[in-house]
Formats: structure tokens, C-alpha cells, sequence
């Protein structure tokens, strides 16, 4: 039997795949139609996306995320009317539903008031841990059950933005211990924050240093080296490592500057742009989180730490005795158990069809 | 001469003689967080490099670093006046995971030259005291944080009545001007809120001009002072060279009342208070430590000794003072010093001085 053979369609303005000349139309398949398919499902079942942010009060994390979604996801306020800090850490969800040109983004911010507050800060990440570990073992406990969700909701923490004191010098005891912790866990991205404190120079020399402080501590944040899958993205992603830690600038009031209506925080002796690079790397980290690498974030999360705690949890289950409530977590995949410890579990490979043909 | 005047209104001339020749001595702490930039104000204010060659340690040092005292003297001459400077900094202040407690070597410090000035005081040789006491203490306070952290509070709370406070806003060139209104706003709550008394200015005179009057309300209610510090000088084509710091979206300038407090600050610490500042801690505050000290040692045991022995001085220091770590050889070394530096001072101007009447002496020869 001959292969299907479908006439390309005169109407079709999809980008032609570059394996395929225009003189070759009467071989295609018509494969590329998948991606709109793809699309059009997306757009239907939205996404979600979970962020968390850490960071000592007043930091700007809140109107960071304002900025960042361009609404009013949290309400931040002025230095000093705000609720007293609390005294031990807690944590604190949201959920909005965004959306934009038909698409919809669930959105889940995480925020950490009390982090790094107290005289003594000893332990204050382990409810954050606690917090992160609680949502993978709630998707852990949809994924086994025996009729699952045909979309099992993701509350996991896709990325966390840790944010960093402008200090000028290095990072501090809290941070790298903080950091050493989460970054095995967790997508971590650090940002330097309230950085209009900091001239050019200034933030060049503490990213430096602080890039250095992170090497020196084997801090992994994220985009990670090892999950470069070829060398475009590891062009991409050196480029994204160079600037890490951003140094960033929230601002959620607009002024008028040469005519446009910017975001913008205003002082007697000028006024910052949010968006303007010159200024602060504030579209950098936007650009990172939301338009390029959202889909990788969640990837990692996925393919990654959770699959990591997955097998944590494994070997715990089967280790322990089996009383009340045992689960035989994993029947399928008996050579993960063995393995003892926790895997890098390579990377699901995307269907690409650049690749495949 | 009129005979009706006795001729004393010309004494406070003769004490600026005195006090010039004398020079002064004063002793400024700050303290605070790390990258609150306590330095680069220290070298706005008195226009030195006192940190010069300063290290800032790395992460993995600090993990480790426990607080450590560090003084720095400097002498600054300006119009024949003579200032000895001694600057304590503490770092390594709030810097640890577990901060419980870290003010205690601070309180330490201070008690110690409160003992130190309290022996030298109640000793034989009282000529060349040194007064190393803690004058003043500028507590730099987060400008990121929502008023004052508990970390504040209990520093504030374990100082106030040792030293004279003076809280400042650090790296207020972050915040707006509405933000900053509301953060020293907050910080007054707060301060009065936990009773944490701050070094109060006193009070103007009545007989002073309004011009004073409303100077003074203005840097009263400026308190705690909002301050950018810099020893960059940034020249914009067209304007003049300011001291300041220059960003991608305007110029800060350090010296500008408008963008921040620092010349409130360095009027208040050096021209207008620095003599106030030194009686409060002399009259005040010292004389309270003292009291504390001599009532605590008013043991029944003790009592006997003392009052047996009340007129003689040398027995007064057998008193058993709380322990100091000083020795009186060192005392002893210290004086010497002092008076073989005025001797040498004194001998350099005798020669200038024959050096002078020398030339003369051969002019006149000349003619």
C-alpha cells in the first residue's frame, strides 16, 4: 500500500519545515500539522505555573511578582504600614488565573514572610523544604493511585526566586546555607535584589563575587549545566549563567518619562525604569521565567526533582514495614529501586520534529 | 579699661585657646549590618580613608567569623583645631545564621573603657587620662527592612543607656522620598514603642535667632537621618563636581539637603553637638556606670574597707574594680607616652621659635 499521501494545502501559512524544500511537496506527511495540535490543546487546558519567592522582608518580592505578571497579585505597600513580620516563618499561596492573546496561565506564588528575620535564623528553611517536599508527595500520591486524574493538578514548585541583599560585598552565611539546601530540591533562581542601590560598577563586582561564592559552595542554580541537552542550549543558557544573579528593580507605579508611560520607581534625582536594561536587568529575569524558559522550569521540576523524590520515597517505602496504609509505590520500575541513590534521571526528549527527520 | 568691668567676659576666649592647644578627643562607634555602607559614610563624613585597606572577607570566612572589635584613630586638623579620631567598627555584626547574643562583646567594649576611665580616675597620677570612652555610637538601620529588625531592637535595647545613640538610615539613596517618610516614621514608633532612648538634642535656646530655631526643628524631626555616603566626586559636563553617586538615571549628590541627610548628620555630629555629645557620656552616662559600679561594691564587706579607708586615695584603688584586663605597667607606658609626645611637641616649637629669632637676629646684623 502506498503512503498516505496529502496534498499540501494552498491555505497552509505554518513556517514549511526546513527538511523539506518546496519541491518535495508531494512527500510530506503533514506532521507539522501536530504542533498546531499541540497548540490549540495548550491554549484549551491553559498552564499552570508555580513560583515561589524567599527573601528577607522588605526585599521587594511582592512587587517584584507584580511586576513580573503585570497585575496586582499581591498587594504590596510602603516600608512601615505593612503587617509586623511575623515571628517564625510561614508561608502564604495565591492563585490567580491570567490571561493573554487566549492564553491562559494559572499562577500560584508562594511568599515566605519571616524568612531571615529573626535574631537567630537557624532552621528557617525547613519549612520551606517541608512545603516544596509536601507538593511533591501530593502529586506522588495522585500518580499512584489506581484510577488517576486525567490531569492531575501541579501544585510543585516550578522555580524558586531567592532573593539577594544588595549588600555590594558577598553573600551571606544565610544565603549559601539556604541556597546549599534548596538547589538540590528545587529550580533556584537568585536575583539581586532593590538594585537601583547599586551602581553598574557596584553590581558587577557583588555578582562577581557572588558567582564565585556559588561555585566555591557547588550551588547548582538554575538553568544548570548538567541539563543542557546540545549545544544551542548551552549557548542560551551560558549566556543566562554569565548575569546570574540579575540585579533587579520592582516597581508596580507608572510615571511619564520623554512621553511613555513607564513602570518605574521615581526619586529626586531621577527616575529607574523597570524595563530599561541600562537600568536594571528586571526584563532578563523576566524573559527567563516567563518567556523563554517557563516550559523548562517545569520540565526539570518534573523530569528532575520530583522524579528524585520519587525515588527517595520509593526506597523508603520499600524499606519500611508493611503496616496500615503501605502502598507498593512502584510495581513497574524494579530498577530504580536498586539503584541507591537518587538518580539525574535524564531528560525526557521533547518531540521536536528538527530532530526526528 | 572701664573700672567698672572686671574683665572675665573674655574667658570663653581663653578656653578656645585652651581647647585649641588641647586639641579633642572624641571615640565614634558604628555599627550595624554588613553593606549598609557604615565605611564609605565614615569617609564622607570626616574626609578620609580611614578604610583603605580594608578586605571585605569572603562567604566562606564569614561562616565562621564571630564578632570582633576593630578601632582606627585618625587625626584631622582643620583651621589649627586638632580632632583625634578613634573610630570603632564592628564587623561580623549580624552577619551569622544565628545571631542570638552578638551584641554582647559590644557591651563589653563599652564597659570596659567606662572601667578603664573609672580606675584611671580613682589613681594616683591623674594628669594624663586618656578618655577612651565610647562618645557615640551610629547605629545604621536597614533601609530595605520595615523599621527596625528584631535584631535592632535587642542592640539597641542592650546600648541605649551606655552610650549615646544616634540611629541613620544607611543607603537611603534606595528609597523614594514618600517610602523614606515612612520608614523613619515607623522607626519613631518603634523606638519609642520599646523605650530605646536616642541621644536627645538639647534643647535651642530661647535667645537664638529663628533662622537656628527652625534649622535645629528641621534636623530634630530628620531624626533617625536618612544618609547616602560617597567619596566619589561625580563631574557632570555643565554642572559643578558634586561628591555623589552616579547611576544610569540620574546623580545622586551626597551633599544636597534635598536627596538626603547627610549634611543634617555632619552638622549635628561635628559642628553644632561634638562637645555635647562628649559632656552627655562624661555627665550622664559615665557618671550612671559609676554609680552602678561604686553601689554594687557597697557590700557589706567591701563597706568596712572602704569607708575605714575613704581618704586615702591609694587604698582606693585596692577597691576590687570588676576585673580589667589592663595592667598599671601598661597605664604607666601609656602616660609616658603622652608626655614624651608633649614634650617633643613642645620642643619642636621652642626650635622653630630660636630658628626664627636666628634670622632675625642676622638681619638685623645685615643692616
Amino acid at each position: 500500500m502506498e503512503p498516505l499521501r496529502r496534498p499540501l494545502s494552498p491555505c497552509s501559512s505554518r513556517p514549511s519545515s526546513p527538511r523539506s524544500p518546496p519541491c518535495e511537496t508531494s512527500v510530506s506527511v503533514g506532521i507539522e500539522a501536530v504542533l498546531d495540535q499541540l497548540k490549540i490543546k495548550a491554549m484549551k487546558m491553559g498552564f499552570e505555573f508555580n513560583i515561589m519567592v524567599v527573601g528577607q522582608s522588605g526585599l521587594g518580592k511582592s512587587t517584584m511578582v507584580n511586576t513580573l505578571f503585570k497585575s496586582k497579585v499581591w498587594k504590596s505597600s510602603l516600608p512601615g504600614l505593612a503587617t509586623p513580620t511575623p515571628q517564625t516563618l510561614q508561608l502564604h499561596s495565591v492563585t490567580h488565573v491570567i490571561e493573554e492573546k487566549g492564553v491562559k496561565l494559572k499562577l500560584t506564588v508562594t511568599d515566605t514572610p519571616g524568612f531571615g528575620d529573626q535574631i537567630n535564623n537557624d532552621k528557617c528553611w525547613d519549612p520551606i523544604l517541608g512545603y516544596i517536599n509536601e507538593q511533591y508527595e501530593r502529586y506522588l500520591q495522585e500518580e499512584i493511585l489506581i484510577t488517576r486524574q486525567r490531569h492531575i493538578p501541579d501544585t510543585r514548585v516550578h522555580c524558586c526566586v531567592y532573593f539577594v541583599p544588595p549588600t555590594g560585598h558577598c553573600l551571606r552565611p544565610l544565603d549559601i546555607e539556604f541556597l546549599q539546601r534548596l538547589c538540590r530540591t528545587v529550580n533556584v533562581v537568585p536575583v539581586i535584589a532593590r538594585a537601583d542601590s547599586l551602581t553598574i560598577e557596584e553590581r558587577e563586582a557583588f555578582r562577581s563575587r557572588i558567582q564565585e561564592d556559588l561555585r566555591n559552595h557547588c550551588i547548582d542554580v538554575y538553568p544548570q549545566k548538567c541539563f543542557d541537552e546540545d549545544i544551542n542550549d548551552r549557548i542560551l543558557n551560558s549566556k543566562i549563567r554569565e548575569r546570574i544573579p540579575f540585579a533587579v528593580v520592582g516597581a508596580d507605579r507608572e510615571h511619564l518619562v520623554n512621553g511613555r508611560c513607564v513602570l518605574g520607581r521615581k526619586t529626586k534625582w531621577g527616575i529607574v525604569e523597570v524595563e530599561n536594561m541600562a537600568h536594571c536587568e528586571f526584563p532578563l529575569l523576566r524573559d527567563l521565567l516567563i518567556r523563554s524558559h517557563l516550559q523548562d522550569l517545569k520540565d526539570i521540576t518534573h523530569n528532575v526533582h520530583y522524579e528524585n523524590y520519587r525515588v527517595v520515597r520509593l526506597n523508603e517505602s520499600h524499606l519500611l514495614p508493611r503496616g496500615p496504609g503501605w502502598v507498593n509505590l512502584a510495581p513497574a520500575s524494579t530498577q530504580q529501586l536498586t539503584t541507591p541513590a537518587p538518580l539525574k534521571v535524564r531528560r525526557r526528549v521533547q518531540e521536536d520534529p528538527k530532530d526526528e527527520f | 579699661m572701664d573700672k567698672e568691668y572686671v574683665g572675665f567676659a573674655a574667658l570663653p576666649n581663653q578656653l578656645h585657646r585652651k581647647s585649641v592647644k588641647k586639641g579633642f578627643d572624641f571615640t565614634l562607634m558604628v555599627a550595624g549590618e554588613s553593606g549598609l555602607g557604615k565605611s564609605t559614610l565614615i569617609n564622607s563624613l570626616f574626609l578620609t580613608n580611614l578604610y583603605e585597606d580594608r578586605q571585605v572577607p569572603e562567604a566562606s570566612a564569614r561562616l565562621t567569623q564571630t564578632l570582633t572589635i576593630e578601632r582606627r584613630g585618625v587625626e584631622i586638623e582643620e583651621g589649627g583645631i586638632k580632632v583625634k579620631l578613634t573610630l570603632v567598627d564592628t564587623p561580623g555584626f549580624g552577619d551569622s545564621v544565628d545571631c542570638s547574643d552578638c551584641w554582647l562583646p559590644v557591651v563589653h567594649f563599652i564597659e570596659e573603657q567606662f572601667e578603664q576611665y573609672l580606675r584611671d580616675e580613682s589613681g594616683l597620677n591623674r594628669k594624663n587620662i586618656q578618655d577612651s570612652r565610647v562618645h557615640c555610637c551610629l547605629y545604621f538601620i536597614s533601609p530595605f527592612g520595615r523599621g527596625l529588625r528584631p535584631l535592632d531592637v535587642a542592640f539597641l535595647r542592650a546600648v541605649h543607656e551606655k552610650v549615646n545613640i544616634i540611629p541613620v538610615i544607611g543607603k537611603a539613596d534606595a528609597l523614594m522620598p514618600k517610602e523614606t517618610q515612612a520608614l523613619k516614621q515607623k522607626i519613631r514608633e518603634q523606638l519609642k514603642e520599646e523605650e530605646i532612648n536616642i541621644y536627645q538634642f538639647p534643647e535651642c535656646d530661647s535667645d537664638e535667632d529663628e533662622d537656628f530655631k527652625r534649622q535645629d526643628a528641621e534636623m530634630k524631626g530628620s531624626i533617625p537621618f536618612a544618609v547616602v555616603g560617597s567619596c566619589e566626586v561625580v563631574r557632570d559636563g555643565g554642572t559643578r563636581p558634586v561628591r555623589g553617586r552616579r547611576y544610569s538615571w540620574g546623580t545622586v549628590e551626597v551633599e544636597n539637603p534635598h536627596h538626603c541627610d547627610f549634611l543634617n548628620l555632619r552638622r549635628m555630629l561635628v559642628q553644632t553637638h561634638l562637645q555635647d555629645l562628649k559632656e552627655v557620656t562624661h555627665d550622664l552616662l559615665y557618671e550612671g556606670y559609676r554609680a552602678r559600679c561604686l553601689q554594687s561594691l557597697a557590700r557589706p564587706g567591701a563597706r568596712d574597707r572602704a569607708s575605714r579607708s575613704k581618704l586615702s586615695r591609694q587604698s582606693a584603688t585596692e577597691i576590687p574594680l570588676p576585673m580589667l584586663p589592663l595592667a598599671e605597667t601598661e597605664k604607666l607606658i601609656r602616660e609616658k607616652d603622652e608626655e614624651l609626645r608633649r614634650m617633643q611637641e613642645m620642643l619642636e616649637k621652642m626650635q622653630a621659635q630660636m630658628q626664627q629669632s636666628q634670622a632675625q637676629g642676622e638681619q638685623s646684623d645685615a643692616l
